[in-house]
């Protein structure tokens, strides 16, 4: 019963601070909500007992990626006068585009409840790092060291961005 | 011997610009020679006198607060000549000269004596000059061994006779310990 | 979930709260103490005897200081900087093993405010929150050099963030768990992971010095060319909870420093003590020997402040990204291939 009670209040924390996200007009109240918004996602990592999830979500998204967009909102010296003011159009089907996403993540994500069955009837605890470690680096192997050479592809592509702009000056 | 390679401290030190290795750059051994140097400073003697509790001594040649001296049988010096206001850099000192009446000849020393004199503390530059001009020894900046003290008001600052003259009981000291 | 329970960690949480206040407070007073000594001065020495009512003195200053706020497009954000930065600060003591446990009144104690899996990752998620305590701050502040030292800080934070973490790594491989309390247990006796870890260590002390803000790398404050940085606007108590902060951190990576490469609670003999004096003498001066190896880390903190001048923001930025993080990846290569080489023997 407390664990749903929490999970509302939570779930409707996560919902509000993401709506304030859109919806707010100083762009670093927003980046502010955004960050709200992911503590409140790493709490609902925690209710499902996801302890290293909850935590790396934390480190990468709240304490790594949004500084970094805080960082360059403040540098840039973003406000709301500059802000190009998009028409109607695109806004619903930014609106639809998301919606049908949202769809499809819903749709993998219902496929995946039998996998989970498989692991809880194991009897072991699927969510600790040890567990989380060995799947990762024997059964997705593959997928793991993809995901690697994308952020490698990713970190020559930024050097070679500032680069070439140095080398144009 | 040229100019660049004269030391007068001997502890000139050439500065070069040459790239530092990737061991000196990650500055450990340079930090590991000053934290040397900073934790034999811990156990040094320390330097500060805790003031009100403890009283740095007075140099022999320390210029405080002026006095006005009397001699041996306790009459007083001064003659009111002006030499130390006319030898005054910072004029600070004025006095008006008076006569010595009958009966106050165990007072003053001489026929002429200053009946006020006043230094103002604020103009004093403490240089001695009046030391130095006074053909009568009467004023000195050594012996009390007193410095002047602070205050809230600039009246407060202009010294009178009252201040300056010396003590009764220090000439007579002084007399005992020459006789 | 048991009401005991509850209550043993209330009571516990709100001693370790308190002994993390009471050394923040006199973190302040031994720094001056510290810089004084080895000026070859005497330090602050009127209010009490050594001057050991000192930090009471400054922390009624501080409260009866104006509260001023300056004119800022948002004045909760103004607050919210400095208690982001002090919460921060003292949210990372709840995975600290203070001790080894203790038996009162025939019940075990655990000497920890929760042993949670993945302690050390906790550490770092909330190292990595506290950047905002600055950043939010220095933007509220409505002043373009606190928005800079903001800024400064955060890059600097984010830079060494990555090289302590890699740091961390060659730690993690050796000892196989996050966990604090098990990476404690490790190192019993004198098997301390210093003797396995030197570089990774020398790395790990380089970052925390730059994730506390303390020099050299306190480039956030930076008095002399920003004013006083993030502060510039702050009054008060305000005011007082940054540099509280800034010394609770110092306390808690002081610990933390010494829970991973100084053998937390252990030391030699500590078999023998148990032997002969009983568990629980031999855990009590564990946690005596835990607060020793601290209040060396605090005052080397101080040491290395008095003796080092600030690093220009290249030379911090250089030594961050040129050199600790290929130091950290090499130092990672180096155990793992020690690593494989020890199981195959």
């Amino acid at each position: 019963m407390s664990i749903l009670t929490i999970f509302y209040i939570l779930a409707a924390f996560t919902l509000a601070t993401g709506f304030l996200t859109v919806v707010s007009k100083n762009p670093i109240h927003s980046a502010i909500y955004l960050v709200l918004c992911f503590f409140s996602v790493a709490g609902h990592y925690l209710m499902f007992n996801a302890q290293f999830l909850s935590l790396v979500h934390i480190i990468v998204y709240a304490g790594a990626i949004m500084v970094l967009i805080l960082f360059t909102i403040m540098l840039m010296n973003l406000n709301k006068e500059n802000e190009p003011n998009k028409n109607l159009l695109s806004k619903i089907s930014a609106a639809i585009a998301f919606g049908l996403l949202g769809f499809v993540m819903l749709a993998t994500f219902i496929k995946t409840m039998p996998i989970i069955d498989t692991y809880k009837q194991s009897g072991q605890d699927y969510q600790s790092i040890k567990v989380l470690g060995k799947v990762l680096l024997n059964e997705y192997m593959v997928p793991f060291e993809f995901a690697s050479v994308l952020l490698l592809v990713a970190m020559i592509g930024a050097v070679l961005l500032s680069k070439k702009s140095t080398s144009i000056q | 011997m040229s100019l660049d390679t004269i030391s007068l401290s001997g502890r000139k030190k050439e500065v070069s610009n040459k790239k530092m290795s990737f061991l000196e750059s990650l500055y450990i051994v340079a930090i590991a020679k000053g934290l040397v140097i900073t934790i034999k400073h811990l156990f040094r003697r320390k330097v500060t006198i805790k003031y009100p509790e403890q009283k740095r001594e007075f140099s022999p040649v320390y210029r405080g607060q002026h006095m006005l001296k009397r001699d041996e049988l306790g009459r007083e010096n001064c003659t009111a000549c002006g030499m130390c206001a006319v030898a005054c850099p910072a004029e600070a000192i004025t006095m008006t000269a008076a006569e010595r009446k009958k009966g106050e000849e165990n007072l003053y020393r001489e026929e002429k004596y200053a009946s006020v004199y006043e230094i103002n503390m604020l103009r004093c530059i403490f240089c001695g000059l009046c030391e130095e001009a006074c053909p009568k020894d009467a004023i000195y900046l050594t012996e009390s061994k007193v410095i002047v003290k602070s205050a809230s008001n600039r009246e407060d600052f202009i010294y009178g006779k009252d201040k300056l003259v010396m003590p009764l009981e220090m000439a007579i000291k002084n007399s005992k310990s020459i006789n | 979930m048991d009401s005991a329970i509850i209550i043993e960690k209330g009571i516990f949480i709100t001693v370790i709260f308190a002994i993390t206040m009471l050394m923040a407070m006199y973190s302040t007073w031994a720094e001056r103490k510290v810089a004084a000594w080895l000026q070859d001065r005497v330090g602050p020495n009127r209010a009490g005897p050594l001057g050991l009512f000192q930090p009471l003195a400054d922390g009624l200053k501080l409260f009866s200081k104006e509260e001023f706020m300056p004119d800022t497009p948002n004045k909760f954000l103004f607050i919210l900087g400095p208690a982001i930065s002090m919460s921060m600060a003292l949210i990372t003591s709840a995975v600290i093993p203070w001790g080894d446990t203790l038996e009162i009144a025939g019940s075990t104690v655990v000497l920890q405010a929760t042993d949670i899996d993945v302690a050390l990752l906790y550490v770092f998620a909330v190292l990595s929150t506290s950047v905002y305590g600055i950043m939010i701050g220095g933007w509220a502040s409505n002043n373009k050099y606190s928005l800079m030292s903001a800024l400064r800080a955060s890059s600097q934070m984010i830079s060494y963030e990555v090289a302590m973490g890699l740091s961390i790594i060659a730690l993690i491989m050796m000892s196989g768990t996050l966990s604090l309390r098990e990476m404690a247990a490790q190192q019993h006796g004198m098997n301390w992971n210093i003797f396995y870890q030197p570089v990774g260590f020398l790395i790990f002390l380089v970052c925390s010095f730059a994730e506390t803000n303390r020099t050299p790398f306190d480039l956030a404050e930076c008095e002399a060319e920003l004013i006083g940085g993030h502060h510039t606007e702050y009054s008060s108590m305000k005011m007082g909870f940054y540099l509280f902060g800034e010394y609770a951190a110092m306390f808690i990576s002081s610990a933390i420093l010494s829970i991973l490469y100084f053998g937390a609670y252990n030391y030699p003999g500590m078999d023998w003590m148990a032997e002969n004096a009983g568990a629980n003498i031999a855990n009590i001066l564990g946690i005596v020997v835990l607060f020793v190896k601290i209040c060396f880390f605090i005052f080397f903190y101080m040491w290395i402040r008095w003796t080092i001048p600030r690093f220009r923001y290249d030379q911090l930025m250089n030594l961050g990204w040129k050199m600790l993080i290929p130091l950290a990846i090499a130092n990672i290569v180096l155990t793992g291939i020690i690593i494989i080489i020890a199981d195959k023997l």
